[in-house]
């Protein structure tokens, strides 16, 4: 039955991330955003708090019985997100626990893989200095060397790679064999040839590190390959070797387009606040067309919020329901990508100097929601991959 | 209405009833709305000829009690949106017209009095079409919904209706109208108007789009009502009218939109230039992904507004909301499909345009259909 309301204990979950927010998340905003690659420690107790549900982003898993749904930890993972990217992206980010990689393993990992790595602290290495969104074109090798893999090669833009304790590393194991040849690697810090190089200075969430990592033979056992290690040969059997990897985003693009939901609320509720104070204040009263210039687009970011939050808990819910939602995921990160720019950015301009004062948090909420449109596929992968899906179109067709 | 403690999951899947019926409407408007409506709106074919047939959909009298001839299926905001998402997907105006006498009748039922319900609901139940409607915008600049300007003071032997109302889905033929209006206390009253009485004047409205809506403009010189055309106890909650017709005319648009992306997906891939599909360009493309994007998120908007009104929830800010969102939307997908079409969009031989014409009145209808 058609409901897009959360469900009870759903609701409880954002409540309560909201209070840790609130209390634990926002006061060290600024701190960690002045203050850039120092290491958070007060979000050690916060990643405690969640660490629970951290250790295992797909949550407990919950089989739907024949005709019912679930709402399980897909619907969580979102919806505790918007809470804590609420309280501030970057810290989230930079918080003991959060790496992207344990999606991955979550995602492709056996059994066993999970058990020893799930609740590790996995960060995810893919970018190259050549290659950022071409992703089937990376050069970093593995060569399999009696019970080893041998990897070589450099990566840049890993969050959180300095604080992580495990690393989900792409890599070829033929460059001449395209796509179907890259296969991921779980590489745990501290292996001999695995070095962090470099840590950037960014734009926004400053508080969260992202390095640069090199490998120079390094040697990892050959059980820590993520999935199988069979090269396919025919171009079914390429597509759906790569499509394996690819998976991975499917379960990352929900939770990154939560965060843009979690950053764009903020900006919109102290905005509000702050034009409230000025006696500009949103009753849903009159239609656009009848309200001044601030109210009217106050309605239109509202609006447009909405929309964007709803196309998440879409993309969410189909995964917890294990309905194939590559698509879904793709729009939910373009639509949330671009709404979450807009809005911090026309925040700081309602609120004028105060928005571009370091005094507040608005122009901290715009520069943090920047990379939100770029991390896990820009606004422009998102739309060329929906632009495939809706046209049915090839890659190399829609290039 | 209230925000009552509920636990329901959050889920997408339709019930087994809303797909049976959502397979009906989509055959029902691919064979007799998509041709006609394109045919109502070159004026080759009255629009008055299409609406008896449309009696055979049943919709009005679906929700109506059993003891007074109807079906009795509970009313439901959220099937009622589907239907006319369903019934757009084959021409907006037509499917406005279509659903108007749903409009009265579910008003009727959610607002009106047990002896109102006696009177007019069994008219419904013949299985004939009976025109009937909702009028609330007035032609002024500046209109705002929540506050007509036509009057209704008390006098005669019961009431004196002054004023005008603008696009009036079957204004002309209608025979049951129901007119929302303000009294001298300053409450929001509404009034069924049977018939054409002395001082009441329909005019056939010549509009940008929705032509086959047979939209009027109804004015009320001094009419006078009967102390009982006064809908329900004469606490007229206008708010929820205006929410439950926001979610209609959001429906509306995703249908409509829904046809323009269906319309041009094809052309897209079909059409050639420099030796390729326009399709395989990104400019192109990516246009086609937005329109996508943008209509899943009117749809999901639209279904939490009919959702929570279903539900008893407070519904009214997400219903304007979507309102918001979706006129908007409508709008730039209205205008992508002719530009995807480039010079052929701009042509009549092409729906396009009149997708175009008919969602520019997303934003400006109010007040008709209430689901």
């Amino acid at each position: 039955m058609i409901n897009l309301e959360l469900a009870k204990k759903h609701e409880d979950t954002f409540a309560q991330v909201m209070m840790l927010a609130e209390h634990m998340i926002r006061p060290y905003s600024r701190k960690y955003d002045k203050e850039e690659h120092s290491y958070p420690r007060e979000m050690e107790e916060v990643g405690k708090l969640i660490g629970g549900a951290r250790s295992n982003p797909g949550g407990t898993r919950e089989e739907a019985a024949e005709g019912t749904v679930v709402n399980g930890g897909n619907m969580g993972a979102v919806v505790g997100l918007f809470g804590l990217c609420w309280g501030d992206v970057g810290l989230f980010l930079g918080m003991p626990g959060s790496g992207l990689g344990n999606a991955a393993i979550n995602a492709v990992g056996t059994a066993e893989q999970k058990q020893k790595y799930g609740g590790s602290y996995a960060a995810m290495c893919i970018t190259e200095p050549g290659t950022g969104s071409d992703s089937a074109n990376i050069s970093t090798t593995a060569v399999l060397d009696g019970d080893e893999w041998v990897l070589n090669g450099e990566k840049i833009f890993v969050t959180d790679g300095e604080r992580s304790d495990t690393l989900v590393v792409w890599a070829t194991l033929d460059k001449s064999l395209g796509k179907a040849a890259i296969k991921s690697f779980i590489v745990e810090k501290g292996t001999p040839g695995c070095e962090v190089t470099r840590l950037e200075h960014k734009l926004g969430i400053r508080a969260s590190d992202t390095a640069a990592i090199s490998f120079n033979d390094c040697r990892i056992p050959k059980d820590n390959l993520l999935g199988s290690a069979e090269v396919a040969t025919d171009a079914e059997g390429r597509k759906k070797a790569f499509g394996g990897v690819m998976q991975t985003f499917d379960n990352t693009r929900p939770p990154v387009a939560a965060m843009a939901i979690g950053v764009s609320r903020a900006a919109l509720d102290m905005s509000r606040e702050l034009l409230a104070a000025e006696g500009v204040e949103l009753a849903y009263d009159r239609k656009p067309c009848n309200l001044g210039a601030i109210e009217a687009e106050l309605c239109r970011m509202e609006a447009e919020w909405n929309a964007a939050r709803l196309l998440v808990l879409k993309a969410a819910w189909m995964a917890d329901n294990k309905a194939p939602n590559s698509l879904e995921a793709s729009m939910c990160k373009a639509k949330a990508g671009r709404v979450g720019n807009d809005i911090t950015l026309r925040c700081v301009a309602l609120c004028q100097s105060l928005g571009y004062s370091e005094n507040s948090l608005l122009e901290k909420f715009a520069r943090d929601s920047k990379i939100l449109d770029i991390f896990e596929g820009t606004q422009q992968i998102q739309q060329l991959i929906v632009a495939r899906r809706v046209l049915e179109k090839s890659s190399s067709d829609l290039k | 209405m209230t925000d009552t403690a509920h636990d329901l999951l959050f889920d997408l899947t339709l019930t087994d009833e809303q797909r049976m019926n959502r397979e009906s409407m989509q055959r029902f408007a691919a064979a007799e709305m998509r041709k006609q409506g394109k045919d109502v709106d070159e004026g080759t074919v009255p629009a008055r000829d299409f609406y008896p047939k449309s009696a055979e959909l049943g919709l009005a009298l679906l929700p109506i009690p059993e003891a007074l001839g109807g079906a009795g299926v509970e009313r439901s905001p959220t099937s009622n949106a589907l239907i006319l998402e369903d019934l757009a997907h084959g021409d907006m105006s037509l499917a406005l017209g279509s659903v108007s006498p749903m409009g009265f009748v579910n008003t009727l039922l959610d607002q009106g009095s047990e002896a109102q319900r006696e009177k007019y609901l069994p008219l419904f139940c013949t299985g004939d079409f009976k025109a009937a409607t909702t009028a609330l915008l007035e032609p002024r600049a500046t209109f705002e919904p929540s506050a007509p300007a036509a009057t209704a003071r008390a006098g005669g032997k019961g009431y004196i209706l002054s004023g005008a109302k603008s696009m009036v889905p079957l204004g002309m033929d209608a025979d049951l109208v129901l007119v929302a209006a303000r009294l001298d206390s300053g409450d929001n009253a509404a009034f069924i108007i049977e018939g054409t009485p002395t001082g009441m004047t329909r005019t056939e409205e010549s509009n940008m789009g929705l032509l086959g809506a047979q939209l009027a403009t109804l004015t009320f010189d001094s009419v006078e009502l009967p102390a009982d055309a006064l809908l329900g106890d004469g606490a007229f909650n206008l708010q929820r009218f205006v929410d439950l017709s926001r979610i209609a005319v959001c429906a509306l648009a995703v249908g409509t939109c829904q046809a323009v992306l269906d319309y041009v997906k094809p052309y897209v891939n079909e059409r050639v230039a420099f030796g390729e599909p326009i399709s395989n360009r990104q400019s192109v493309a990516f246009m086609v992904a937005d329109i996508a994007i943008e209509l899943e998120a009117m749809r999901l908007m639209t279904w939490r507004a009919a959702a929570r009104a279903e539900q008893g929830l407070d519904f009214h800010e997400q219903a304007y909301l979507a309102k918001v969102f979706c006129a908007e939307h409508a709008m730039k997908i209205g205008t992508d499909g002719v530009q995807l079409l480039g010079g052929h969009g701009f042509c009549r031989e092409h729906p396009v345009e009149m997708w175009y014409r008919n969602l520019r009145a997303a934003d400006t209808l109010e007040g008709v259909a209430s689901v």
